[in-house]
């Protein structure tokens, strides 16, 4: 196994089709291996969050970027700094709970469904769910246990496509047991 | 001038890894046992230090020395921790730990699907590429110490 590590490659920039060309491909298998929509949006929130427990480390270790001291600081740190190296895109912020702990990212447009357009018999599948798990993966990779999902999606006719993230609570970092 | 050892900790206490350059005295102890109590006395100087700091910390815990030796100390948010023991005439590892991260461990092994982040690395990339990178730092010298 030869493996080189370009690090001239800070911040690589490819062709976005190609990336959503490939996600399209994965979703239409998965519809296919499935044949249950609600399976899919398991399975893709699966991979997305596998995908998430390992991007964390690359982007902080790209970004230099130390803990967030409230859930504001890592909703624009998401939206600003980590769409931005990944999508391409800047998501805004909105829809504040009064406590602090929810909040929606805003995609005018979402990288992923650029070619998309989802039949009537697919009405329950959640195209995109895999990013929800990228969220709730990496999030949880910094002691963040968040839930995520879409409450609006364009692909379902709605205006924009709305990623809804509600922190649950800190994950509390223990002393390993079995010893003293 | 030296490098005496490096140590890698997941975020749960696990030895992800470790390796000895020059370290003249041995534990005499298990290495199992020693990574445990390496990670315990690491776990308790963090709780100790945030609780006495009479300020807000940014970077919290980041060296101490004895009259011998150096032990610098990274933390990543993730919960990876990265110590390295070296000689006292070094006086600062920060960048050399924050390289080790962002450039053998993030490149060898996070994006390495084969490498499970859980259990101690065995990416023979990996140890070569660090101890390549260990010893070609300036101050890494077998002579001293």
């Amino acid at each position: 196994m030869s493996r080189q590590s370009n690090r001239t490659a800070d911040s690589k920039k490819m062709n976005s089709e190609l990336f959503t060309l490939t996600y399209g491909a994965l979703v239409t298998q998965l519809c296919k291996d499935y044949e249950n929509d609600e399976e899919v949006n398991k399975q893709l929130d699966k991979m997305g969050y596998n995908i998430g427990v390992r991007l964390i480390e690359d982007f902080l270790a790209r970004s230099n970027i130390g803990r967030c001291q409230d859930f504001r600081e890592t909703a624009d740190v998401i939206a600003k700094i980590a769409f931005k190296m990944y999508l391409g895109v800047t998501p805004s912020v909105t829809n504040w709970s009064p406590a602090g702990d929810e909040f929606s990212l805003i995609l005018e447009n979402n990288p992923l469904v650029d070619f998309v357009e989802l039949p009537d018999n697919h009405s329950t599948l959640i195209y995109s769910n895999l990013l929800c798990g990228v969220l709730r993966g990496a999030l949880e990779m910094v002691q963040m246990a968040v839930d995520v999902k879409f409450t609006q999606d364009t692909l379902r006719g709605d205006n924009v496509t709305e990623i809804r993230m509600k922190f649950i609570k800190r994950i509390e970092e223990n002393l390993p047991a079995g010893d003293e | 001038m030296t490098v005496h050892n490096l140590y890698i900790f997941d975020r749960n206490g696990n030895c992800l890894y470790y390796n000895e350059w020059n370290r003249k005295k041995q534990a005499g102890i298990s290495k199992e046992e020693e990574f445990k109590l390496m990670y315990g006395m690491l776990f308790s100087i963090r709780s100790f230090v945030s609780k006495m700091s009479p300020l807000d910390m940014k970077e919290g815990f980041l060296s101490f020395q004895t009259s011998r030796y150096r032990l610098h100390y990274y933390e990543t948010p993730s919960g990876l921790k990265f110590i390295l023991n070296t000689d006292l005439s070094v006086s600062n590892a920060r960048d050399t730990l924050q390289h080790i991260y962002s450039n053998l461990y993030v490149e060898l092994i996070v994006k390495n699907p084969m490498c499970a982040s859980t259990q101690s690395l065995d990416s023979e990339l990996f140890s070569s590429r660090l101890d390549a990178f260990i010893r070609a730092l300036p101050y890494y010298s077998p002579r001293a110490g």
